[in-house]
């Protein structure tokens, strides 16, 4: 980015209004839609924030349990920055950025235990259910934590499961045995500070910008089960405890948004 | 995975290892514990045991990679196949990756990179024996070995997990904690005080526990802080040549 741009951005956030005009904690518009494809994912999202543009699907497999919870399915999710989302974007297997960027989504579901793992067992010991959430960016204009966990968490909301035979070992994914069984609904916020301020929702420009971030997934009774520190300046204590309430502010408006609109085909 | 679960972790107003909710386990840190590496400190807590080396500042290869302003940071976390209860197949995973970069992101901000344009500083970290903890111990060995590599810095880092078993916060968390306790908590602190670099959370924590929980890790990072300045005053007494 040019010396001259970054200074005009930094000026407009100190005063209080950025560049597209909006306030410094507000969000660019929401766009949620559930089951962008229907036909081969069990379950599908595709989620804009502004530009940003992230689809995110779920794949259901059957395979092993983890020895240590013999009778519970088991999540993996996936990240990919290709080049089809931003320019500086490379191809190839996932590097640094794209690692976290899973785990940071993985962290918010899997320790608000979203998803009921248990009834994803088919024998225990033997045959559980996977789930593979895959996360794609196609356009990349900043805040891709919040984009990606909101998409992962709708695509898993409309997952239905598919019927497994234990004799023949074949999944039919024409026909649906019923529909992933969800305990909670975590909603990821991430808060960033640019030269001082509290920002969120960040496009690519002012992301670049971002001295820290910190990202908190909430729970329903308004509980933080996940949380992220990334950039490379320190936050203070005082800090963390300013962000956390305007990051469940945020949390609260979105969890309003989702409740409105109709999540399943 | 079981985290939550219904396990009792406290008996007798006490932690399983004996340990009272704001004891950490005993802690010894030594400095250049290997010849080769330009620097390096090893630390034990408890029975996690860390060794951590520098190598650097050297010439940034690939060259496209060096930058012309300052020094670039490279820092690989890794737990050796033995040092953990089933065998862990050595390498890179995503787990050892995230942890690599965010450890990295911990110390950025107290090493004058601008000191060294164009240069590499490596850090490699071994978990030689693991129960739970290993990223902060990690990053505080690391944060001792760049001490003993000579490396311009602005402060030291000092890192512990804070847990919370059966609704009470606890510092340093072990063990049985680790797999069934409600939170763990890593934070890394500037000097035990109030600066923050590294941060994450696995579990639930309501938003009343997060001042309590955050002073609790500062209270961790400060006993941290004060051993690692004595290994250092001890092993550079005044006047000694290393």
């Amino acid at each position: 980015m040019m010396k001259i741009n970054k200074s005009v951005i930094i000026n407009s956030i100190q005063k209080g209004i950025r560049l597209d005009g909006r306030k410094l904690e507000e969000f660019r518009d929401i766009e949620i839609i559930p089951n962008y494809i229907n036909k081969n994912p069990e379950g599908c999202a595709l989620v804009k924030i502004g530009k940003t543009k992230v689809l995110v699907g779920v794949k259901m497999g059957v395979g092993k349990p983890y020895q240590d919870s013999p009778d519970e399915g088991v999540l993996m999710t996936g990240a990919e920055l290709s080049p089809i989302a931003a320019p500086e974007f490379e191809s190839g297997p996932p590097r640094e950025a794209a690692i976290e960027l899973a785990r940071v989504v993985d962290r918010g579901i899997r320790e608000s235990k979203m998803i009921n793992t248990k009834a994803l067992c088919i024998k225990e010991r033997e045959a559980v259910w996977l789930v593979f959430l895959d996360i794609q960016i196609l356009d990349y204009d900043g805040n891709l934590f919040d984009a990606a966990a909101l998409g992962a968490v709708v695509a898993l909301m409309n997952t239905k499961i598919p019927t497994y035979d234990l004799k023949t070992e074949k999944i039919d994914f024409e026909k649906y045995s019923g529909k992933l069984e969800l305990n909670e609904v975590p909603i990821s916020i991430t808060a960033r500070k640019i030269s001082g301020k509290i920002v969120f929702d960040p496009n690519a420009e002012e992301e670049e910008l971002v001295d820290s971030r910190l990202t908190f997934a909430f729970k329903e009774n308004g509980n933080i089960c996940a949380m992220q520190k990334g950039g490379s300046e320190p936050i203070t204590k005082d800090e963390i405890l300013d962000l956390m309430k305007k990051s469940s502010d945020q949390s609260k408006i979105i969890r309003k948004k989702l409740k409105n609109i109709k999540i399943d085909k | 995975m079981a985290k939550g679960l219904d396990i009792k972790l406290i008996k007798n107003g006490k932690r399983l290892d004996g340990r009272d909710m704001e004891e950490m386990r005993p802690l010894k840190m030594e400095l250049g514990v290997l010849d080769r590496a330009d620097g390096s400190a090893a630390i034990e807590l408890g029975e996690t045991k860390v060794i951590a080396a520098v190598y650097g500042p050297t010439k940034l290869h690939p060259q496209h990679r060096q930058q012309p302003k300052k020094a670039v940071l490279s820092v690989r976390y890794q737990m050796l196949p033995f040092s953990t209860t089933d065998r862990c197949r050595p390498g890179p995973n995503r787990r050892s990756i995230e942890i690599g970069l965010v450890i990295k992101k911990a110390l950025e901000p107290i090493i004058f990179l601008e000191e060294f344009p164009r240069a590499d500083i490596q850090i490699e970290i071994e978990v030689i024996q693991a129960n739970a903890s290993t990223r902060v111990t990690g990053l505080t060995a690391a944060s001792l070995a760049l001490a003993d590599a000579g490396i311009p810095m602005k402060g030291l880092i000092s890192a512990c997990a804070v847990g919370k078993i059966q609704d009470k916060l606890i510092l340093d968390v072990a063990g049985a904690e680790d797999s069934y306790g409600g939170a763990d908590f890593p934070i890394a602190m500037i000097n035990g005080g109030d600066e923050i670099t590294l941060l994450q959370l696995d579990g639930d924590l309501n938003q009343k526990e997060m001042k309590p929980a955050l002073d609790l890790a500062q209270k961790g990072c400060k006993i941290l802080f004060d051993q690692q300045k004595n290994v250092l005053k001890n092993t550079y007494k005044v006047g000694d040549q290393k």
